[in-house]
């Protein structure tokens, strides 16, 4: 009785058991399909011209997305610029003078920035760039990225720097070097080796991003006419090529996908690595 | 994260700074720490002030009327919301028990090596960008599910989720993607929630003679329970603004449907694809009030999610 009823449980362990790996299971294979199924059809469609040329008219096969291209390396590019700095400087405040009512709002503010869906943060460059200046821009674009890297930057910069050993700080302000002396020369040194990386994986996030762009950068057939014009960018040749009724363009939007995807995918495994060691033993 | 908990409990030098350099220091600092203030301020206050004249017009009723008519400046934002809620609810029923079984497998079964590398690999599932899953979504998803619709609506044709003609495109495919898009999250976060349940009591409860998976079943999972419903209310909040996979697979139409055959229509979506062509100001204040409402469901259930998880590391930290 005892026995069956002993067997009848670690019969129930077995099932549960392999019902959890198979969950795992499906997650892994799943991204390897999508993985795949864009490796395939992506090297199928990439050829030279697609890194050289412009997009040809409408109803013509062949050419590139080289403006689209050039045009996310622009747009990220300056939303790093200024994203960057304000969430490195935010951040550094935070975890060196941040414990107070102050550190509260400014945790806060970066937390709701966080979640606050990327669709929204396009709304807001567009509200504040688009409408008054009545035309969609380079600039709106980056702008946007750059109000999505910030909170990311910042909470990654604070956790890095509250990573720094106190007996560091002390040692040099028992030197008699200058607080800012220590914070801009000891601290940032030390933790630069975080914060760069956490701000190379916002920059590849949002080199991802469509949503925001979608009516601040626009998009655009050619070469940009400056920060002050529509640009295109890759996310976006890659939406309006997918919901496009051509096959050509089809074709494109997915040689596009897998150099998103690369860049994107080989920046987290590099940051991966590049971190292991000491944030492994940070954390034990 | 613990480390950094513990840091925090720390208390910080009590030295006193007087020299003017480092005042100024301080104070540039604390500049752009109050820019980052003033940036989510400036965020709620543009969305407030550009959606005004739809308040104005339509007052709160804004959100229960569902005729959308850009035309004939009629507005109501009742489809996109019920698409948006309808998309997220059923992404979440699909991604729960699979995000939770993957972390229960990920933290109790697997060894540390393999846990390590397969998390990792979950975790890249969430750096895909999401127009890239959105491609899918058009040339592999939707045509997967116009297959299998009629194999649905035969059986369970009865139930008036299951209706309709079979487009492909509809709130079932919007569900699936988006499962897939939170379902890093909510295995990650709940991976880390499971580690972190005190050896001493699994072994306690093996000790008197329990199976592991009971071990799993009334002790790790309750114990993690607080952190995993946080985990499921943060990826709750990025399903309900996700905007590209969705615009791309949910069929954009405005109508309300119980069944999840048909297409249907989101929040996020409908500011996607109508702002830029705007017909008139008060189409565009109608998107951005749309914008203002996403924003504010957004807000709290990101607030709850926080709330859960900092009442989880909370009492360790003390």
């Amino acid at each position: 009785m005892n026995e069956a009823a002993f067997v009848r449980r670690k019969l129930q362990g077995r099932i549960m058991f392999a019902l959890c790996a198979a969950c795992a299971g499906l997650a892994v294979t799943v991204l390897f399909l999508i993985l795949g199924y864009i490796a395939y059809h992506g090297f199928a469609n990439l050829n030279w011209s697609f890194f050289t040329r412009l997009p040809k008219p409408v109803g013509e096969t062949g050419g590139g997305i080289a403006n689209a291209i050039v045009g996310s390396a622009k747009v990220v590019g300056l939303g790093g610029f200024i994203g960057v700095p304000i969430g490195v400087l935010a951040g550094l405040w935070l975890a060196e003078f941040g414990d107070n009512r102050l550190g509260f709002a400014v945790r806060y503010a970066a937390d709701v920035l966080n979640g606050v869906p990327s669709i929204i943060v396009g709304l807001f460059a567009y509200s504040l760039v688009v409408i008054p200046l009545k035309h969609f821009s380079a600039l709106s674009g980056s702008l946007a990225l750059a109000f999505i890297v910030v909170p990311i930057v910042l909470r990654n910069t604070e956790e890095f720097v509250r990573l720094v050993p106190h007996s560091l700080r002390e040692a040099a302000l028992a030197l008699g070097v200058p607080q800012w002396k220590v914070v801009l020369r000891v601290i940032l040194p030390t933790a630069s080796k975080g914060i760069l990386t956490g701000a190379l994986l916002a920059l590849s996030r949002v080199a991802g991003e469509t949503a925001p762009l979608i009516f601040t950068a626009f998009g655009n057939r050619f070469w940009d006419g400056g920060w002050m014009q529509p640009i295109a960018t890759l996310p976006m040749a890659i939406f309006t090529y997918a919901i496009s009724p051509y096959d050509d363009w089809h074709r494109q939007a997915w040689a596009a996908a897998l150099v998103l995807m690369l860049f994107v995918l080989s920046v987290n495994v590099a940051a991966r690595i590049f971190l292991k060691p000491s944030h492994g033993d940070a954390h034990g | 994260m613990s480390s950094v908990a513990e840091e925090r409990a720390r208390p910080a030098p009590a030295i006193r700074f007087r020299r003017p350099g480092d005042r100024a220091f301080q104070a540039a600092l604390g500049a752009v720490a109050l820019l980052v203030v003033a940036l989510a301020l400036a965020l709620a206050w543009q969305l407030a002030v550009r959606s005004h004249p739809v308040w104005a017009k339509f007052g709160p009723a804004f959100l229960w009327t569902s005729e959308w008519d850009p035309v004939a400046e009629k507005f109501g934002a009742l489809p996109f919301i019920y698409g948006t809620l309808a998309s997220s609810a059923l992404a979440m029923a699909i991604a729960l028990p699979l995000g939770i079984g993957s972390a229960v497998f990920l933290a109790e079964l697997a060894p540390r090596g393999l846990s390590a590398v397969v998390s990792f690999v979950i975790e890249l599932l969430a750096a895909v960008p999401s127009v890239i899953l959105g491609l899918l979504g058009i040339f592999v998803l939707v045509p997967a599910v116009r297959a299998v619709e009629p194999t649905l609506t035969r059986p369970l044709g009865f139930l008036p989720f299951f209706r309709g003609a079979p487009y492909g495109v509809s709130l079932l495919a919007a569900g699936l993607i988006l499962a897939f898009m939170i379902l890093p999250y909510i295995t990650v976060i709940s991976r880390e929630v499971l580690l972190a349940v005190p050896r001493s009591l699994k072994e306690a409860m093996l000790g008197i003679g329990a199976t592991r998976w009971e071990v799993v079943r009334h002790v790790s999972l309750p114990f993690a329970r607080s952190g995993i419903l946080g985990a499921s209310f943060l990826a709750l909040g990025r399903a309900l603004g996700e905007t590209m996979a969705v615009t791309m697979v949910i069929g954009n139409n405005p109508k309300i449907s119980l069944s999840l055959l048909d297409p249907s229509y989101s929040m996020a979506a409908v500011i996607a694809n109508e702002l830029a062509e705007a017909a008139s100001d008060m189409h565009m204040a109608a998107l951005i009030g749309i914008g203002l409402t996403l924003f504010g469901i957004t807000l709290l259930i990101n607030a709850a999610a926080r709330l859960m998880l900092y009442r989880l590391t909370r009492p360790r930290a003390g």
